[in-house]
């Protein structure tokens, strides 16, 4: 007979390195690892619905990602230096809107952005000024960036190789995930299909060459903060995964060849308990389909990971120190909901990107969670609550519903419905719907949101200070750039450039030994995806309400 | 006739949950509504705000580009002969209004503004330019 969940549980456990803590409430009762039924689901065994491991935060606590970046690459080195001396573990790169949509800094388009959403990175010195004094070799680096991803991953291989860390040793995420940025986030370049084998190159060449790297964050959060609702976050989420994993075996990779090396992102959101829900529906189903659908064999492919972000959408910029309120709820809610990762947003990000201090409080709020509450000791805490096990049941239903219509969009397959989806703009109507919808019952006020349709009495105060990007900042940029115009071998840029132009024609070549060469020889960001557009074309999204 | 209201984005800003609420909003309000669309220069606003013949404009912004796009958006309709008002919404800090004002937005739009005050703005932004509809 084969053994029951609770024993597998148990010889999962036992093989299970743990953490030096101890796990007792603050009264003194030994708490077990997790608790449930003989015959019921358990963490770190199929379907995963409780975790995907079977000791969870008791072998180690969940990543404190915090997301940063800002000005020029020095200013975010700076910022990133703080972040680990405080105790962050992970860095996190924010991109600024020009880089996001692969434009350099002296772009006319990019004029007043430079540096303000993020962090300017226009060429492979600017990558090595990021990570100035700080070790590749020791720390997980992700990178919230899609359109030019591949380009974007080239100039970090190059400059860590350059700094004498191997791609082989390299650790980090690259977001990487096309497709909602055509649904939700809307920071393309090319068209679909032509985006869709950057992905498929970054995929096969980490599988390949990188095996600490996540090719993919499979990101819900960007639908969510759009206005979809969590159903739609969970389906659609898992929609372009599945879509990922197609694309994948079209080329020719073994499901577990790659599978076990790509992550989600998840929005943490103000529902407190229907986000926990949407996390445990998204392990089961996940594990569901990638075995009965798609074959997956190893473990590893069929365990859902993810990072979690606190909902900046939840935000308000009336009364702006009660944003850390709702951002430890959410976060309380991923953590809860067995996070492997997590960003906390800080409190004045309502009105700009955060001052130190906003963002040590959010850090400070995780570490809170982490160490004072001893909600990490027990895996799955909600785990057989009727109530929670319902809303799980209730959110797997709704997105298994919309999963089925997503492929048959597509004929069936996952990849075509995604694709058409898009260009049908039945992704965006869905989640502008649905937004609209959020918006009215707030107006309505069937929906009450602290100092925005009530409870307005100290509104008025004063904003403490918020962080201001100047635009001597941009200026200084845009002078680095013009140096290094100047400055670099002009004969190799060109060639580096042909030899890119040349692949890029030829759909079945991996562009990214290509586009290290490019970055090694300074070629700029600008200019990769300059080079690549002449050869993809460009996407329009046909405006619609 | 209804009032004709041009909503935009301008520059390389891709969040476009804002201006779609407002943009449904101002319709079920009854106004005419039309989007440009992302990606914008304030020179092809101004030209199809013109072409549209609109009576008054709208900008989302949440990059933090406000204080460069949006004066820039002005001029190029002032310098087309248009006097259509700009209204600027999104994420602006209380300490941009007065500069923007002062770059000749005719109103700023914050974080909680009501979709009443949004129909309402726009209305009272167009009439003071003496663009007005019967009730």
């Amino acid at each position: 007979m084969a053994p029951s969940s609770r024993e597998e549980w148990e010889r999962r456990f036992a093989a299970s390195r743990l953490r030096e803590a101890s796990f007792r409430t603050m009264s003194g009762v030994q708490l077990d690892p997790v608790y449930g039924t003989s015959d019921g689901e358990y963490p770190g065994v199929w379907p995963y619905t409780r975790g995907p491991y079977a000791s969870m935060y008791r072998s180690k606590l969940w990543t404190m990602r915090m997301f940063a970046g800002f000005g020029t690459a020095l200013d975010t080195n700076a910022r990133f230096r703080e972040i680990i001396r405080a105790g962050g573990d992970g860095l996190s790169i924010a991109f600024d809107m020009p880089t996001l949509l692969g434009l350099d800094s002296d772009h006319p388009m990019s004029l007043g952005e430079v540096g303000r959403c993020g962090v300017a990175i226009d060429s492979i010195a600017d990558m090595r000024d990021l990570f100035a004094g700080i070790d590749l070799g020791k720390i997980s680096t992700s990178m919230t960036i899609n359109s030019p991803a591949a380009p974007i991953l080239a100039m970090f291989v190059a400059q860590a190789q350059d700094a004498g860390v191997h791609r082989g040793d390299l650790r980090g995420t690259l977001q990487n995930d096309i497709l909602k940025e055509y649904q939700a986030q809307k920071e393309f370049v090319f068209p679909p299909r032509q985006s869709m084998r950057l992905v498929r190159d970054v995929i096969d060449f980490t599988t390949a060459e990188m095996p600490y790297w996540h090719s993919v964050s499979i990101s819900g959060y960007h639908i969510r903060e759009a206005g979809s609702t969590a159903a739609e976050e969970l389906a659609f989420t898992l929609a372009n995964g599945f879509a990922y994993v197609e694309l994948a075996r079209e080329a020719g990779l073994a499901v577990d060849a790659f599978a076990p090396r790509l992550s989600f992102f998840f929005n943490a959101h103000i529902d407190f308990f229907e986000e926990i829900a949407k996390y445990r529906a998204a392990r089961r189903i996940w594990a569901m389909w990638m075995r009965d659908r798609y074959g997956a064999h190893d473990e590893r492919s069929l365990q859902l990971r993810f990072h979690a972000q606190t909902a900046g959408v939840s935000l308000t910029a009336q009364q702006l120190e009660v944003n850390v309120v709702r951002t430890a709820l959410e976060a309380l809610a991923a953590v809860l909901g067995g996070a492997q990762s997590l960003h906390t947003n800080s409190m004045d990000e309502a009105l700009a990107l955060p001052t130190d201090r906003a963002a040590r409080i959010a850090l400070r709020t995780q570490q809170v969670i982490a160490h004072e509450t001893n909600v990490a000791h027990v895996a799955d805490p909600l785990g057989g609550s009727w109530f929670v096990e319902h809303l799980t049941d209730e959110l797997q239903k709704t997105a298994e519903e919309i999963l089925n219509t997503v492929a048959d969009k597509g004929g069936g397959s996952m990849l075509e419905g995604c694709i058409k989806g898009i260009e049908d703009n039945w992704f965006q109507s869905r989640i502008a719907d649905s937004a609209y919808e959020l918006e009215r019952t707030l107006n309505t006020g069937e929906r009450i949101v602290v100092g925005v349709n009530r409870f307005m009495e100290g509104n008025d105060d004063e904003v403490a200070e918020i962080l201001r990007i100047t635009r001597e900042q941009e200026q200084r940029q845009c002078d680095r750039l013009r140096e290094l115009r100047h400055s670099r071998d002009t004969g190799r840029v060109e060639d580096a450039r042909a030899v890119l132009a040349k692949l890029a024609a030829q759909p079945e070549a991996n562009l990214m030994p290509a586009l290290i060469d490019a970055a090694r020889a300074q070629v700029t960001l600008g200019e990769m995806m300059a080079t690549l557009g002449s050869v993809f074309g460009r996407h329009v999204e046909t405006p619609s309400i | 006739m209804a009032l004709r209201i041009l909503v935009a984005k301008v520059g390389l800003d891709g969040h476009d949950r804002g201006i779609k609420v407002v943009a449904r909003t101002l319709r079920d309000a009854g106004m005419e509504v039309i989007y440009t669309g992302l990606f914008q220069t304030p020179e092809s606003v101004a030209v199809a705000a013109i072409d549209e013949d609109v009576d008054a404009v709208g900008l989302s912004m949440l990059s933090g580009a406000h204080l460069t796009l949006a004066p820039l958006v002005v001029q190029a309709l002032r310098e087309r002969g248009s006097s259509a008002p700009v209204v600027v919404g999104g994420i602006i800090p209380d300490a941009d209004v007065a500069e923007l004002r002062r770059a000749g937005v005719a109103a700023v739009l914050g974080p909680g503004a009501t979709a009443d005050v949004v129909v309402e703005t726009m209305r009272s932004v167009a009439a003071a330019v003496g663009h007005t509809v019967a009730e």
